[in-house]
């Protein structure tokens, strides 16, 4: 079954964009937990536009830890490269459907580590907008 | 995936040795007839299956007469199962409302945990599931503790598949001697013993007098043979009824005609086992530089299962950190075949039911690999796995951030 990935997963799962550790994250988010085999941590640097509205903050980086299949790995790389530079407002509305469908489609036993991957992002960004309430 | 492919995963499937599929050939298009027949394209079938029974109950050391060949372990173990609760159903004198009691293990092969699960919810049988040590070894105190005066089957495998355990099966089968004898020895109120000696056959003596086991399932494609075919041994004079209606084929026990190849290619195979010490020597050999060089090698990994009480060719080792399932990948992408336990990797996303049983938690039983040998298996292949092993799992325990 795990043979069964797009070309896309594989080529991800063996050279994840952004993984590392992320020194002073503005957002942090976690998704999945590690008794269901997945845990996912996404980390994200926002930097401030002008006047008061938090959407217009442009995602500048993004770092994600992901202990998981080669799914939950390829969709954590995907999500912080589809992260990286946008707007808040703009990264909020990344959907799993978007990690999936980059990726050039999951099996769909493995539709939650999209799930997952998005959440993540989702938490974070929440994270960064409670904090600079 | 242009390297050179290594299997290590010898539980779940072996190859058909050459010498056996050669000793198969002739009975697809030539000696095609149905063992079933009167004629003499059935008397020349009739008597290769025959020969087959005899070479299976010569390596059992039974009767020709207590084998009923199969499609495979999953049809012995339910044969065994459902026959022998069904028919001390009918057989008790209390009739009606009799509730037939039956043990097994928490780590029995799914087949056997699913038939028992039927029996529960169908209300045919009530089942008692002993739990295990940490190493994965049923505990014979528990298992005297768990008899009832209506315990008719305990069934126990002899060799795990996932963590290869050895359970005591000769000592159970002492127990359950010496329960009977203080039953009085009446048939209807026996207990009666199997074992699903699939993973066992190739290494472990199946003697069934020394095991003093009733029922006893195999399957040829665990030992070199071929795919859907197998056999349960039934001692005589054990209670059971049949599970499936038909004509009267294998002693009216088993109905249907008789998958002759398959049964030829099973009696070929398993008179190959006899003869194989050196082979199996080798293989624990390999097995023991496989786990030394693994635990050396890659730090914070763990044996599971037992040390000693294990059959030679399983190496099934945890790395926390990382993931069954993308080791599993990684490896696959390096040639190397082998299983694991994670959820993720499963068809329904539950995690070994195995490795659960042995209390192991998530970060363990989810970053599990079982590595099983066989006899094709080399020095170079092992050799090469070790290379390959450990750089996959520091680049995993990289990106989870636990390295």
């Amino acid at each position: 079954m795990s043979i069964d990935y797009s070309e896309k997963v594989i080529k991800h799962f063996f050279n994840p964009q952004n993984m590392g550790k992320m020194e002073d994250p503005d957002g942090v988010g976690t998704a999945g937990n590690i008794a269901c085999g997945d845990e996912m941590t996404i980390c994200i640097k926002v930097k401030g536009a002008a006047g008061d509205d938090r959407e217009n903050d442009v995602v500048e980086d993004v770092r994600f830890e992901t202990l998981g299949c080669a799914a939950a790995i390829a969709t954590s790389s995907m999500v912080t490269e589809l992260a990286k530079g946008k707007t808040i407002k703009e990264a909020k509305q990344i959907s799993l459907k978007d990690v999936a469908g980059e990726l050039g489609g999951l099996p769909p036993i493995k539709m939650h580590c999209s799930n997952m991957a998005a959440d993540a992002l989702h938490k974070a960004i929440e994270d960064y907008l409670q904090k600079s309430k | 995936m242009s390297k050179k492919k290594i299997y290590l995963d010898y539980a779940a499937t072996t190859p058909v040795d050459e010498e056996v599929f050669e000793a198969m050939k002739p009975y697809f298009c030539e000696k095609f007839g149905n063992p079933s027949s009167s004629h003499q394209f059935g008397k020349e079938t009739r008597e290769a299956v025959e020969a087959a029974r005899k070479q299976v109950a010569d390596f059992l050391r039974c009767k020709p007469e207590e084998i009923i060949f199969t499609s495979g372990a999953t049809e012995s173990n339910n044969l065994a199962i459902r026959g022998v609760t069904a028919k001390s159903i009918g057989q008790k004198k209390s009739g009606a409302g009799f509730v037939p009691h039956v043990i097994t293990s928490s780590v029995e092969h799914s087949c056997v945990l699913n038939a028992c699960k039927t029996l529960e919810d169908d209300k045919l049988a009530e089942v008692t599931y002993l739990s295990v040590n940490k190493e994965g070894l049923v505990e014979i105190e528990e298992i005297e503790r768990a008899v009832k005066s209506r315990t008719v089957l305990v069934s126990i495998m002899y060799a795990n598949n996932e963590i290869g355990t050895v359970q005591p099966i000769e000592e159970i089968g002492n127990l359950i001697k010496r329960l009977n004898g203080s039953r009085g020895g009446e048939r209807s109120s026996r207990i009666y013993f199997h074992t699903d000696a699939v993973q066992a056959i190739n290494y472990l003596d199946c003697d069934v007098n020394t095991l003093g086991v009733d029922l006893l399932s195999i399957s040829a494609h665990k030992f070199y043979g071929p795919k859907g075919v197998g056999a349960l041994f039934i001692k005589e004079g054990t209670s059971i009824a049949r599970i499936q209606d038909g004509g009267g084929q294998e002693f009216g026990m088993r109905p249907g005609t008789h998958n002759v190849p398959g049964i030829v290619g099973l009696g070929e195979a398993i008179t190959k086992i006899k003869n194989n010490e050196s082979v199996n020597e080798n293989i624990e050999r390999l097995s023991d530089k496989l786990i030394d060089g693994i635990l050396k090698s890659v730090p914070n990994s763990k044996l599971n299962g037992s040390c000693k009480k294990r059959l030679p060719n399983n190496v099934n080792i945890s790395f926390p950190g990382a993931e069954g399932e993308a080791i599993l990948l990684a490896l696959s992408f390096e040639g190397v075949a082998v299983s694991t336990g994670s959820a993720c990797a499963s068809s329904d996303l539950r995690p070994s039911h195995v490795l659960v049983a042995l209390g192991l938690g998530p970060a363990d039983y989810h970053s599990s690999v079982r590595f099983t040998l066989g006899k094709y298996t080399t020095e170079e292949e092992i050799g090469r796995v070790l290379t390959v092993l450990p750089g996959i799992i520091e680049r995993l325990r990289k990106i989870s951030g636990q390295a």
